[in-house]
Parts: structure tokens; C-alpha cells; sequence
């Protein structure tokens, strides 16, 4: 079966830029990026657009589908109407570079703001021994496949651009949460706290759970029940338990 | 003088997947200011989608296992042809490249008693495969990369720069790697036919369309695969040989370019998605293989060669699951070149699905939640693009294109490329380790094991050079940026013999598709003589015409001139894949030639090499009609004879022939 759609791809630069029609030929089973590239192949070659696996695995083909955040290579054409029209827009929390390309930096600088994994001592490569049901936490936020689309949705800086310099958007809390809840993870032997840090360094109190993150992620990582969340019952546990405040005080001043 | 950028580093790895950010690590480790390059973003490379996991003969599941069984299991795999200095080093050095990756903060699944959990696979004798689910590869990646990121939070703690160390130049190409001039090269042997030392890499950016030059004694390619060559193929965009024909432009011959692996399950409907992976664990957890009519074919299309490891029963099969001491592997556990070539002569046979596949069943062999724990990504992928729920029927699947054994010519021990002093290659990009065919899994740990040793070996020798660098002519600068820059003012059509019509200016992508369809169709999994003869012929007009490419627009994120750029590699490429596959008449691994369908003992000896002619060394990479491609034959090393003793001499007189065994 194929028919003809009618498509609204925005179109431009850093200096501005609107949406364009195209007719374009659509084909059973396919999905928004193959329709994207048909408009490349035959109609507008230069059209910008990042992708790479094409199975829903890299994370890279993200954009926003009818105002929806979406990858383009999981969004299937069954879901529109033939009649339809199909608006692909940039991701619109991130700077424009060309078309469908939008600067992602704000996501790798945010990254490398997330203390790493600190190896317990004393426990050499190969002797690490852990119950795969305290793993299984983590590893639901090691499917993320960041294609920064919870980053892109998130109401603390979708529209706030003055919120990007305290916060470090739902993929990289998460990371916190991920790293917190590691079996073997000995940053607080190092005097980091990782709860009380998300809360003091990376603007997890902008968070107030509303769920969008969780909503639009194509991985379906429950990204506030199971990392928001707890991130944030740990952290105020902390803050508010006595015991706790006094040792973490006393274990500081030995460092 | 064209005006660059210009950086210098002392050691260039191109390419971020697993090899790349390994080798990387390891650069940076010794020590070395260490650029990695790579043309996606940054944790987007093709390892995050191999799905299995990494061969490693840890034994956590199987105490039986140890670094012999592997290498045993390796040299089956790949029919006796592999670098067997590589398959011994992968198969001894790979436990610990795995353990060091939980010291990064890698979470693989685990054993009751809290150990790496190890599943099983095609070709691999115990349960072998560290795994997370069936989404190992982004594991992989991730781990990398956060290593990656934290080095860099090091080098910021030391010096108030992420990037003093080591820097990841994202979304870049690199068309060219930069020489020395031979000439000032005193005394440079003969048989070293173009000389010079490495001095740098010359690309762009992709976002902006600047060129850029990085000045630097050591380049390790680690640039995967070739698989965009053809049409359905399980590899990303990324996959265009880019390393493999930047060795050869440089002077470094490429082996075994004819072995390609076809991969038995690729999804095959609906056309768009047609050739996407379905991991093989969906048959190491218990899938298996029917044909239209309900039977399990595999049965009778167990080779001579593993006839005894192989159960002859359904009964038999299905008890090695819970039994594997008393039961002999299921025959859809064979590797995959025979598992592939099975599917294809049942679809041949008219015993195929309605979209010219077979069926993968794990639905009638698995709880539904079992299969939703262990197979979340194939679950999650059919359900999407596919509208099938694989937990209540089968998948239609057929072979894919998806891994090239052949690649860089490398020393074994230092993955350093012959001929080229300052090369390195490691994973898919260098060949020899697997032979005529890789076993899965086997793939994760060759990026960690290679991975690390080039970036070793290569510090070493960056570091060895002292102050003494090597440095690239500016015309060789010139020449490179006149290349990349090309499309955009492509050749004049020749006023002379041709008509207007041969002269028209190319549209990249169609050249890109027609590519595609002639590997495809004439050097693809079935391979006859006459028809590899009539792709060679096309393969030269195609790159006459890719002469004329023209884009349009201009050099900001364009990627029309990116597939251009491209377009050259994927065709050096091809032809290399194209003529070794004509030379050898023999079928091996991931080469079957239906006009000789036997393997031979004799052929087991040689390695074909790739080289460009002296005339493409001239310049003219993407010259007429004529051959760049030569091809010559090399005796392999003799297999080191306490490695042979691992073998029964029974089953080495089936690959080896008589004189080598009685030497």
C-alpha cells in the first residue's frame, strides 16, 4: 500500500528558518525517518538530519513529531492518518545548527558534571560479586540510550533557558540515581554523597514530578517513580535525619 | 595553501565505537595527549547495537572453560584461517578486559553465586557470553564513555581543562591520513612502496564543513565495517569502509576482504526496517528455526566437519538446554555462516515465509515473561516496527549483511598496520582475527582486546619518536582538501567521446542505491564467477561517475556531500571485496562460491591481499574505469605447533593439509 503524505519539515539556520511542504510517497510499515530520507534522496538532498541505527537503539534521530518529542526511526506512519499532516520540528529546548540538527552540548557538558563511578578499594577486577536483584535498579537506567528527549521535554528548561546552568535536566539525575543505587559504588568513601549532592549541585529541587520525562521515553524507563523519586526521599531523609547530619559532619572533618 | 584548522596531539584514534574509545582509553593511560574522531555524536557508535554479549572464557557458568576452548572454539569458527596469534591473544587476554570494565562501573547480569552471568552461543562450546539482556553493545559503549568523561574529570581536576588530555572531536569525517615525505626518508626498503611515516589526519567538520588537519605521529583506525556497501545490511549509515580505504590510500594492504558475514537472522519485514539485527540469543536461549512447512531444517544441514558436536534430535536438542554434559548443542546454534546459508536454500526451496524469511520461534519454547526479561530489546523492537509480539508468535527472519572479517593487514601482537610505520587498526577495521567467520560475541571482546593493544602500541611508539615527528607537505594538504571539496564543483563532463548524456552531473544517493544492489545481487551471500566478473565491470562505471557527484547547497551539516564524501571509500571497498572473492574458488566461512562449492585444504594456506595499484597511488583514488585494486596471494604463517596440539589430528586433517601436519 502507498500513498501520498503531505509533510511540514521545518527548515533553516541558527539566523531563523520555517516550515516547508513537501508531497512525499509513503510506504507500508515505514516510519517518519524513512519518509525524511525519501525527501533527501529525491527532493532536497541537503536536508540536515542526524541518525544512525535506525532501530530505536543510538538514540540519535530524535526531534519532535506533531509537537511530540519523538524518534523519528520508532515513529511508525501506521499512526497518522493518510490524510494527515506530518509536522517534524528540531528538538526545541537545544540551539538550532541546521534543520533537523540541533546542538546537544548542553547534555555532554552536563555529563561530565556527574562524579564517576568510584571502584571500591580493596576489591580487585574480577572479585566484584553482586545479587542480580541489586543490580537490576541500575541497569533499568543503563538502557537509556540518550536521545535527550526527557531533556528536551522537561518544563525546567524547555522554555527556561536561565534554568540550564543549575540543572542537570532528567537523563543526568538519573545517572546520579543510577550511580547511588550501585551495588559497589564508594563515592561516599570519598565524602560524596550522591542523594544530597543531585539536590545541592545538579537542581533536582526543580523537579516537582510531572512525569513528561517518563512519558516520552522510547526505552519506557520509569525515570520518576524509580530515579526521581528515591533520589529525592534519599536526599531529604538526609537533611532532615539528625543522626545522619551529625555523621556526615563528623566523617568530614576526619577527611 | 588551503587555510585548515590545525590541532597536533600525539596519538589520533578515528572512530568511537568500542576499539576506538579502548584504544583511546588506554593512549591517554600511557600518558599520551589523545584525540578520538568519529562522524556521529559522541556514544552513538555501531557497538550499541550488537546485542549478545562478549566472549569471554571467565567459566562463572561453566568451570569447564578456559582460554584453550576458546581459542579451539575460534579457529573452528572461522575454518582455520584466522591470525592464529590473534585468536590466542583475544581468547587468553579477553577475561580481563571484561573484569576491568565493572571497575568502570559496568552492571552485566549476574550468576545465583553474584559472578558475571555467561549465556550461550553459536560456535561457542560452554556458555560464554558476559551480557546485560540482549543490549550488551550499549553497555559497552556507555561504560567507555563514562571512562571516557572520567579521565576527563581528572585532567579538570589537574588542570581546569575536561579536554587537556584527551578530546573527543564528535560529528567529523576523516577523508585522508597524512605521510611524511618518502623522499626524506633515507634508506626507506624497497618493498615499502609508498613509504613515509604517519604525520596526521586530514578531515572535516561535519556540522560547520571546515577542514581540519590534526598533526600526529600515530593514527589507530578503528572505523568498523563496511556494510553500507550493501543493501540489506544490520550496519548504521556510519558503516561505510572509511578505515579500510584510508589504509589502503595511505599504502597498507588489507586481507581477507572476500570474508563477509551474513548474519542467519535479520528482520524482514516490513521493507523499511528489512536487515535490522535479531540477536542470536533469541536461538541461545532456546528459539529455534522452522520452515513453512513447520519443520526444524536445521537438522539436515549439519557439515561434515561438526557432525559429531552437533545433536541429530529435536529430543536430543531440546535436552541440552537444562543438560548440556549428556546432550549434544541444537543444530541453530552452528555458526553463522551455515546457519545463513541454511535459510537461504530454503527460501530458495519455496519452503519460505510469505516475506521470503523463515520463521525464529521462541514463543512456544519460553514463558511470555521470560521472554520479555531475557530478550527486552527484540520483544520491544518487533512490537514497534514489526506489529508482531514475539512472545505469542514467530518472527520472520532471513540473512543480513553484517560483519566484515577481512580489513587492515596488522601485526598480531602490536595492531600495527604492515608497511605503514604510525598505523594501527583495531576490531572490525583489521583483519585476520576471525578468519573466515566470527563466531558472536566474539566480536565485543576483539574491540577490548585490539582496542587496548593499539592504543598501547601505539603510545609506545609516539612516545618512541621523541621530539622527531614526522610532518605532511603542504601540497598533500592542498590535495586532500581539493578532494573533499570536490562535489561541490564537480568535473566538467569531457567535451570529447562521451555523449551529454554520460556526462551529467550524479546525484550521490543514487549511486549510493545502485551500489548497494550490485553487491547485493552479485558478490552478496551466493557468490558464481561470471556474475562477480559483471560487478567488477559495473563497480568502474559507477566510479567513473562518481567523478560527476554534485551536491547541492553548501557545506553546512550537509549530508548529501557527506554520502559523497563516502561514496569513494564504499567503492575501493567493493572492488576489494569483489576481486578477492572472484580469486578464490573455494567456499570458506563467510565466502561460498556456488560454482565451487567445496572447501579446500589448499586454499586454507593463503591470505588474498588487497593493495592499490601503483597507478591509483598516482592520485586518481576514484580515477577510470581501470583496476585501483591489486591482488596477490601470501602463504599464511604455520600454525604454532603447541596450538595445533590442541587439536585432535582427526579433525585438523579435515582443514589442514597432509605436509602441513606431518611437519
Amino acid at each position: 500500500m502507498t500513498h501520498t503524505a503531505h509533510f511540514k519539515v521545518w527548515r533553516g539556520d541558527t539566523d531563523g528558518g520555517d516550515l516547508q511542504d513537501y508531497e512525499v510517497e509513503v510506504n507500508d510499515g515505514e516510519v517518519v525517518l524513512d519518509i525524511i530520507h525519501r525527501l533527501q534522496a529525491t527532493q532536497v538532498a541537503d536536508l540536515a538530519v542526524r541518525w544512525n541505527c535506525k532501530a530505536g537503539k543510538c538514540g540519535s534521530c530524535s526531534a519532535e513529531v506533531n509537537g511530540r518529542p519523538r524518534l523519528m526511526c520508532m515513529t511508525r506512519m501506521s499512526v497518522f492518518e493518510p490524510d494527515e499532516t506530518v509536522t517534524v520540528t528540531p528538538l526545541r529546548t537545544f540551539p538550532v545548527i541546521r534543520d533537523l540538527v540541533t546542538d546537544v552540548s548542553f547534555n555532554y557538558d552536563k555529563a561530565r558534571q556527574v562524579p564517576a563511578f568510584v571502584p571500591p578499594k580493596g576489591v580487585p577486577a574480577g572479585e566484584y560479586r553482586m545479587q542480580q536483584v541489586d543490580v537490576e535498579r541500575s541497569q533499568e537506567f543503563r538502557k537509556c540510550i540518550e536521545c535527550f528527549l526527557c531533556q528536551d521535554t522537561c518544563h525546567v528548561v524547555r522554555d527556561h533557558e536561565e534554568n540550564k546552568t543549575s540543572f542537570a535536566g532528567p537523563r543526568f539525575l538519573m545517572r546520579i540515581a543510577e550511580l547511588d543505587m550501585h551495588p559497589l559504588d564508594a563515592a561516599a568513601d570519598q565524602g560524596l554523597v550522591r542523594s544530597a549532592s543531585a539536590q545541592e549541585d545538579h537542581g533536582l529541587g526543580y523537579c516537582n514530578i510531572t512525569k513528561c520525562c517518563t512519558e516520552i521515553c522510547p526505552e519506557h524507563i520509569q525515570i520518576t517513580d524509580n530515579a526521581l523519586i528515591p533520589l529525592k526521599e534519599r536526599a531529604i531523609d538526609r537533611k532532615y535525619d539528625p543522626l545522619v547530619w551529625l555523621g556526615s559532619k563528623i566523617r568530614r572533618r576526619q577527611d | 595553501m588551503t587555510q585548515v584548522e590545525r590541532h597536533a596531539y600525539d596519538v589520533v584514534v578515528v572512530g568511537a565505537g568500542g576499539a576506538g574509545l579502548r584504544a583511546a582509553i588506554e593512549a591517554r593511560e600511557r600518558g599520551m595527549r589523545t584525540a578520538v574522531i568519529c562522524k556521529s555524536l559522541f556514544g552513538k557508535a555501531h557497538t550499541v547495537m550488537a546485542e549478545g554479549g562478549i566472549a569471554a572464557s571467565m567459566g562463572n557458568v561453566n568451570s569447564h572453560d578456559n582460554w584453550q576452548v576458546h581459542f579451539r572454539d575460534t579457529m573452528r569458527g572461522g575454518k582455520f584461517l584466522n591470525q592464529w596469534r590473534m585468536a590466542e591473544l583475544h581468547a587468553k587476554e579477553a577475561p580481563d578486559r571484561v573484569w576491568e570494565l565493572e571497575t568502570w562501573g559496568a552492571l552485566f547480569d549476574r550468576t545465583a553465586d553474584g559472578r558475571i552471568s555467561q549465556r550461550n552461543f553459536g560456535g561457542h562450546e560452554y556458555p560464554r557470553l558476559a551480557h546485560v539482556g540482549d543490549r550488551t553493545g550499549l553497555e559497552l559503549i556507555r561504560t567507555l564513555q563514562q571512562k571516557i568523561v572520567s579521565l576527563q574529570q581528572e585532567d579538570h581536576a589537574e588542570t581546569g581543562d575536561y579536554e587537556a588530555r584527551l578530546k573527543v572531536f564528535q560529528e567529523c569525517t576523516v577523508t585522508r591520513v597524512l605521510k611524511d615525505d618518502e623522499r626524506s626518508e633515507m634508506g626507506a626498503p624497497p618493498d615499502r612502496r609508498s613509504g613515509g611515516k604517519v604525520a596526521g589526519v586530514f578531515g572535516y567538520v561535519r556540522e560547520s564543513g571546515r577542514l581540519f588537519v590534526i598533526d600526529a605521529p600515530a593514527v589507530v583506525l578503528a572505523t568498523g565495517g563496511i556494510g553500507k556497501s550493501f543493501k540489506v545490511t544490520s550496519n548504521s549509515w556510519e558503516y561505510t569502509g572509511d578505515g579500510h580505504a584510508l589504509a589502503l590510500l595511505a599504502g597498507a594492504p588489507l586481507i581477507n576482504m572476500e570474508f563477509i558475514q551474513f548474519h542467519p537472522t535479520g528482520m524482514v519485514w516490513p521493507p523499511s526496517v528489512k536487515g535490522i539485527l535479531v540477536t542470536e540469543s533469541v536461538r541461545g536461549d532456546g528459539g529455534v528455526l522452522r520452515n513453512s512447512d513447520g519443520e526444524r531444517f536445521m537438522f539436515g544441514y549439519v557439515p561434515d566437519v561438526f557432525k559429531e558436536k552437533y545433536a541429530q534430535s529435536e529430543e536430543e536438542a531440546d535436552g541440552w538446554y537444562t543438560d548440556p554434559d549428556n546432550h549434544r548443542r541444537p543444530p541453530e546454534l552452528l555458526p553463522r555462516d551455515e546457519v545463513a546459508r541454511a535459510i537461504n536454500s530454503e527460501v530458495k526451496a519455496g519452503r519460505g515465509t510469505p516475506h521470503g524469511g523463515v520463521y525464529l520461534d521462541v514463543s512456544t519454547r519460553l514463558p511470555a515473561e521470560e521472554i520479555r526479561r531475557r530478550l527486552p530489546s527484540m520483544h520491544h523492537q518487533f512490537k514497534e516496527l514489526a506489529d508482531v509480539d514475539i512472545t505469542a508468535e514467530a518472527m520472520e527472519v532471513g540473512p543480513t549483511c553484517h560483519y566484515m572479517m577481512g580489513g587492515v593487514d596488522v601485526e598480531p601482537d602490536t595492531a600495527a598496520a604492515r608497511g605503514v610505520p604510525g598505523l594501527f587498526a583495531a576490531g572490525e577495521v583489521a583483519g585476520g582475527m576471525h578468519g573466515s567467520n566470527r563466531l558472536g560475541g566474539n566480536s565485543l571482546s576483539d574491540l577490548l582486546v585490539f582496542g587496548r593493544r593499539a592504543g598501547l602500541f601505539a603510545a609506545e611508539y609516539a612516545a618512541g619518536l621523541g621530539e622527531q615527528r614526522p610532518a605532511a607537505s603542504e601540497e598533500q594538504i592542498d590535495a586532500a582538501a581539493a578532494e573533499a571539496l570536490r562535489p561541490f564543483g564537480a568535473e566538467e563532463p569531457a567535451e570529447s567521446a562521451e555523449s551529454a548524456q554520460e556526462g551529467a552531473a550524479e546525484n550521490p544517493y543514487t549511486l549510493h542505491q545502485e551500489l548497494q544492489q550490485v553487491m547485493n545481487d552479485l558478490v552478496g551471500i551466493i557468490r558464481r564467477g561470471p556474475e562477480m566478473e559483471q560487478a567488477l565491470e559495473r563497480l568502474g562505471v559507477l566510479r567513473e561517475r562518481s567523478r560527476r557527484v554534485a551536491v547541492e547547497g553548501h557545506r553546512q551539516f550537509n549530508p548529501g556531500w557527506h554520502l559523497a564524501v563516502d561514496l569513494r571509500n564504499m567503492l575501493l571497498v567493493s572492488e576489494c571485496v569483489a576481486r578477492a572473492a572472484l580469486e578464490r574458488t573455494e567456499s570458506r566461512g563467510g565466502h561460498t562460491r556456488d560454482d565451487h562449492p567445496g572447501m579446500d585444504r589448499d586454499w586454507r594456506k593463503v591470505n588474498l591481499v588487497c593493495e592499490l595499484t601503483d597507478e591509483a597511488q598516482g592520485g586518481g583514488a576514484d580515477g577510470g574505469k581501470q583496476a585501483l585494486i591489486g591482488l596477490r596471494q601470501r602463504p599464511m604463517d604455520p600454525i604454532r605447533a603447541d596450538l595445533l596440539a590442541l587439536f585432535e589430528r582427526e579433525e585438523l586433517l579435515k582443514y589442514l593439509t597432509d605436509e602441513e601436519l606431518d611437519r
